[in-house]
């Protein structure tokens, strides 16, 4: 049995490496809305960087990995020169109204999302501590998912769209997917009666998956990394996002998740030694 | 008939054997017929994979009185699905989205890069013209092109400005259905000169440069009514009428939204995608085979048939693929092992336990449902919110969430399927274990 319990200070340490610069990019610089919620439009141009200083703003520009340049302009003064039409690859416009409206939607879709899965929650463990527990997993992940986007969207101007919510919802179900694997051992062994205290229980029980969740978030991380690295420039960033949001939710349901439900246990029984 | 798991073993070979002919690259087979039920099965591209753009419009309802602007945005539909048609166009979308006050168009173009120009040719006031042929003699043929009738003829002054309204009526005398128009004043005045000139000729009528139909003038006619007929059916006849009377977008129309994306993009992505899930799977299968042995080795094939059931699963409803939509299909096949490391895994226990394999496996399969259950479950409730089918206006219906959203949900139910039945059945037939 390997005994998980004895190093939750470290998972704490690590969970907070991540977490400490995520939520202070979050807060001190947000998230970079893309044109799909602010409306505008965004131009990908085939063209020598010459050219494209010669018409457009240095701030404007951004340059991709195959070699093509990004314009983001604000909806209205888009002035590509004829000359320079043949070389677009990617020409998209949003209006102002239609952003609006579309954040609003996926937010309503993201709210009834979060309380579907927390009904489901609540319905599959029937129990508090278990649920709580779950949760703290599942806003773990989101914090770490939100947070890298944040840096990313920061120091390489990474742009949060409709696909990233999507991403974040996704994710969502994947840390819950594996929490209640875990959790679901935990609940096998009390009702089978061992008599092991809840800490080596706990143990137990992680000992006992950690190997088919280590298995499973393997083969997803696979398939992940393989479209990232070689898939298409569009949704590489869809695809990073679901990458660390598969990786936090594997990691949290054995390193967030049961060390809570082992915490809160621990103090629970101090409260009663002070009390009784 | 299940009972057997050797009868189970071939209705999955059956199974995977028609998933692959429907898989087929379209030019290797001619698709199905079995008597009067015909399907041809091909790959359906979203624009962000073939090419192309995408246009929402938005239709200006402030002058329609409510009760009219249903009809108004349909029959805005119905124009503008003339035009792209007439504009050459293979296989365009246009449908129409309505939520409380906003009335939309949304116009899918593949292979149309140049934005401009589509746009130029949605937004533009259709053009009725009567012309008149420049060589009377000229022998129209079924060779002849729009292009070349329209070189063939010019015009005669006569727009759809000058035409008050076109309805069908009945021959007295035959019965048979016509369309009867009518000129205004001023129209009637000039109808009256063009028709002196040209009786017993041809006088061509064009809505948006395409002909819609070309009659022979009989008589003067100087009261601004006239009749078309010809061997009509009555539905040619209604068309004909509904044409002249929407010589203009019934409403105003606004671009909210516009997407290009390049041809070259989205071949390069199609491309991409498969050699990243080419490469994945590999990994994957390698991976389980080192994992598990046998075991992995049978769950590989159990994957191989996930993949091609799958995948006819999409053609067959057919879905539109996206590049989101392929990158839910790659993520479901990762998790289409998910079970069977569930499985396994449980085996191994059992299997520590002390129980002999057989027993161990059965128990595995048996044991490890409950956790496939809730653990999938979550996935499908997120991708149906993301999918919104109810098509409420309260959610998103962005084509991107969608594709993604429906892969994920069909892979994730097709892996339950073969997870749990194909294994099984793979194993029970073939695995033998030294006991």
């Amino acid at each position: 049995m390997i005994r998980f319990s004895k190093y939750i200070w470290l998972y704490m340490i690590i969970s907070g490496l991540v977490l400490v610069p995520g939520v202070y990019s979050l807060i001190r610089w947000g998230l970079r809305p893309a044109i799909d919620f602010t409306g505008g439009t965004l131009v990908e141009l085939k063209i020598d960087e010459k050219t494209i200083n010669k018409y457009f703003l240095a701030t404007t520009v951004q340059k991709t990995s195959s070699g093509t340049y990004i314009l983001r302009l604000q909806e209205g003064n888009v002035t590509i020169p004829a000359s320079l039409s043949a070389a677009v690859v990617r020409d998209e416009t949003v209006g102002p109204v239609l952003g609006a409206e579309l954040l609003q939607k996926t937010t309503t879709a993201a709210l009834i999302a979060i309380f579907a899965i927390l009904a489901y929650v609540a319905y599959a463990f029937k129990n508090f501590k278990f649920g709580v527990s779950a949760i703290i997993a599942l806003i773990h992940d989101l914090l770490v998912v939100v947070g890298c986007f944040s840096l990313f969207g920061h120091f390489y101007k990474v742009e949060v769209d409709t696909l990233f919510v999507t991403a974040f919802l996704t994710t969502m179900s994947f840390s819950v997917h594996d929490t209640i694997v875990v959790f679901d051992r935990i609940r096998e062994l009390l009702k089978r009666g061992e008599r092991l205290p809840f800490d080596d229980l706990c143990d137990k029980a992680m000992t006992e998956t950690v190997g088919r969740s280590t298995a499973n978030s393997f083969t997803i991380i696979f398939m992940l990394l393989a479209l990232a690295l070689l898939g298409g420039e569009t949704v590489r960033w869809f695809v990073i996002a679901l990458l660390i949001g598969t990786t936090s939710g594997a990691y949290s349901s054995i390193f967030v998740a049961t060390p809570v439900l082992t915490l809160w246990d621990r103090w629970e029984k101090r409260k009663k030694v002070i009390f009784s | 008939m299940f009972k057997d798991p050797r009868r189970v073993f071939i209705i999955i070979l059956v199974l995977t054997v028609l998933a692959g002919y429907i898989d087929l690259p379209g030019t290797y087979h001619p698709g199905f017929q079995i008597g009067s039920f015909k399907k041809q099965f091909a790959t359906k591209f979203g624009l962000d994979l073939s090419g192309g753009t995408q246009l929402v419009l938005d239709a200006n309802m402030k002058d329609i009185t409510l009760a009219d602007r249903a009809s108004a945005l349909d029959s805005a539909k119905q124009v503008i699905e003339r035009r792209v048609n007439f504009f050459g166009v293979t296989e365009p979308v246009v449908q129409t989205a309505t939520s409380q006050n906003s009335y939309r168009i949304i116009v899918e173009l593949p292979g149309i890069s140049d934005v401009n120009q589509a746009i130029a040719l949605i937004g533009a006031t259709a053009q009725l013209d009567f012309r008149e042929y420049t060589n009377p003699a000229a022998s129209v043929s079924a060779a002849t092109t729009y292009a070349d009738l329209l070189a063939m003829t010019k015009s005669v002054g006569i727009t759809g400005k000058d035409l008050k309204r076109a309805q069908v009526t009945f021959d007295t005398t035959t019965g048979s259905p016509q369309v009867a128009i009518s000129f205004s004043s001023d129209g009637a005045k000039k109808f009256a000169g063009v028709t002196r000139r040209l009786v017993g000729k041809p006088l061509a009528i064009f809505l948006d440069q395409m002909p819609i139909t070309s009659p022979v003038v009989k008589q003067e006619i100087t009261d601004g009514a006239a009749v078309i007929n010809g061997q009509f059916t009555q539905e040619q006849a209604k068309n004909l009428a509904l044409q002249l009377n929407a010589g203009a977008l019934p409403v105003p129309v606004t671009v909210v939204q516009k997407e290009t994306v390049g041809a070259t993009l989205g071949a390069s992505s199609v491309t991409k995608s498969i050699t990243a899930a080419v490469v994945g799977l590999t990994i994957v299968a390698l991976f389980m085979i080192a994992q598990y042995g046998w075991l992995g080795l049978f769950a590989d094939m159990a994957l191989v048939v996930y993949g091609l059931l799958t995948f006819a699963i999409f053609r067959w409803i057919p879905i539109t693929l996206t590049l989101p939509g392929i990158a839910g299909f790659i993520l479901s096949m990762g998790m289409a092992v998910d079970s069977n490391i569930l499985i396994f895994e449980r085996f191994k226990e059992e299997k520590r336990a002390g129980r002999p394999w057989k027993v161990a496996m059965e128990l595995g399969f048996g044991k490890a449902w409950d956790s496939i259950r809730d653990a999938n479950f979550t996935t499908l409730i997120t991708c149906t919110i993301l999918y919104n089918p109810g098509n409420w206006q309260f959610l998103p219906s962005s084509g991107m969430v969608r594709g993604f959203a429906v892969t994920l949900f069909i892979g994730v139910l097709a892996s339950l399927f073969t997870g749990i039945v194909v294994t099984r059945t793979f194993i029970r037939v073939l695995y033998k274990e030294k006991t």
